[in-house]
């Protein structure tokens, strides 16, 4: 069929690699065939693979912002998020597979952020997939050695007394930063409260964001 | 290997912690319908018990620095997905040769290319 | 402050697919907690069952992990590392 446009493309406004309309790459006609005989093969079917895609495009960002927010506005679950994260966010009512979760809190005392210098190991069953300055060669070699310079890059300046700990993410956890909450929210509700928090912010390479003054 | 016999000291190129790299590029790509379809094999395949996420990396790794930066990130992952495929005996590699030959008979685009 | 767990990762240097990352080889650090047994990913990457082998998450200093180069000494940096790539240690020397 000429036109196979797929109803859950992202619409973050990104521009998107060439696909049906662009001439066929070998890697293209590999995947056509390796998924045709998948399916032949009684792997799986076209419907398991659609329902797979639209799990994977449901999950964003916005998933760690309510768990985010909620550890804010309710300490059992801040006690329990961090003592078994992927039970917490299972009990919030989100399906992160067999995905093992880590919550790295961050204080007034430590910033906590996440890298995977072997391949591109990222909480995706929680935040979706990982944005591509992840899964490039510098943020991959230089976090662990020279985090606060990564961490400038992203405008992000600790002062010294903050202890930077850096997780390599080398076998089978995955983790989610759980960033400070901000000044000047008191009062705030959970809903309100996750509008604040950025995907970077839980990568460890942002914060959440400050409340507008207006 | 780009580092000589010499001197190499067994450390592997994808094994990058603490590198010297360059400014970190924050520029974004919505993934499309293939790239989404070759991340949504991988997890189905694996779930099904026909390799593991380490046979996956396993491959990408031997496929050497080269193709790390001349292949798109799911470029890697189909061909990776493909060779733990054939390893684990769901489909011959004569059976992937026709079916690749099939598709590209159907048309120039990827759209044309889907049945 | 419970005493700290010390450990020296392998020096090895193997061919192949293994999930120690070659900057910790050689290095001690301290048990941050222990993550129960995992199945070895060095079995798992060819197609064979992996022995379920006990998996822990050490913490490091960059003292520790970068000498002399370290930016900020005390800064850490944790990782999950396999019991087979583990040899218990004494405490490093403060740099």
């Amino acid at each position: 069929m000429p036109h196979d446009h797929h109803d859950h493309l992202s619409p973050s406004g990104h521009p998107y690699r060439p696909d049906d309309d662009h001439p066929l790459t070998y890697w293209q006609q590999m995947e056509i065939a390796v998924r045709e005989l998948l399916i032949e093969k009684g792997v799986t079917s076209a419907a398991e693979i659609n329902a797979q895609i639209d799990a994977m495009d449901a999950r964003s960002p916005s998933n760690g912002a309510s768990v985010v927010a909620k550890a804010w506005t309710d300490p059992a679950f801040r006690d329990a998020l961090l003592a078994d994260a992927s039970a917490a966010t299972r009990d919030m009512g989100f399906d992160i597979g067999p995905m093992k979760l880590i919550a790295l809190e961050n204080t007034s005392d430590v910033h906590n952020v996440v890298v995977c210098t072997l391949c591109s190991c990222y909480p995706r069953n929680l935040l979706g997939l990982p944005p591509d300055w992840y899964k490039s060669r510098a943020y991959r070699s230089r976090t662990v050695k020279e985090p606060r310079k990564v961490l400038a890059e992203f405008g992000v300046d600790l002062p010294a007394t903050t202890q930077v700990r850096v997780h390599d993410s080398t076998a089978d956890m995955r983790y989610v930063v759980i960033p400070a909450r901000p000044s000047g929210t008191d009062g705030w509700d959970a809903g309100k409260l996750a509008t604040l928090v950025t995907r970077d912010s839980m990568i460890g390479t942002g914060l959440a964001k400050a409340p507008d003054i207006t | 290997m780009t580092k000589d016999s010499q001197t190499f000291d067994g450390r592997r190129w994808h094994d990058m912690g603490g590198d010297a790299a360059g400014r970190i590029r924050t520029d974004q790509h919505d993934f499309s319908l293939w790239e989404k379809r070759v991340d949504a094999l991988m997890i189905l395949a694996s779930a099904k018990g026909h390799f593991t996420v380490d046979g996956l990396r396993r491959v990408l790794e031997d496929m050497g620095p080269e193709a790390f930066e001349t292949m798109t990130y799911y470029e890697r992952w189909i061909a990776s997905v493909n060779q733990n495929l054939i390893e684990s005996g769901v489909y011959s590699t004569a059976e992937l040769a026709q079916r690749m030959s099939e598709v590209a008979a159907r048309g120039a685009t990827y759209g044309e290319a889907n049945k | 402050m419970n005493v700290r767990q010390f450990m020296r990762v392998r020096a090895d240097m193997p061919p192949g697919h293994v999930r120690t990352p070659a900057y910790l080889r050689g290095k001690v650090g301290w048990v941050e907690r222990q993550l129960g047994p995992s199945p070895n990913p060095e079995a798992l990457a060819y197609g064979r069952q992996g022995d379920a082998l006990p998996l822990m998450r050490l913490r490091f200093t960059m003292a520790e992990v970068w000498g002399a180069d370290a930016l900020h000494p005390d800064d850490t940096i944790d990782a999950e590392i396999y019991a087979h790539w583990l040899e218990p240690a004494e405490a490093p020397h403060a740099p």
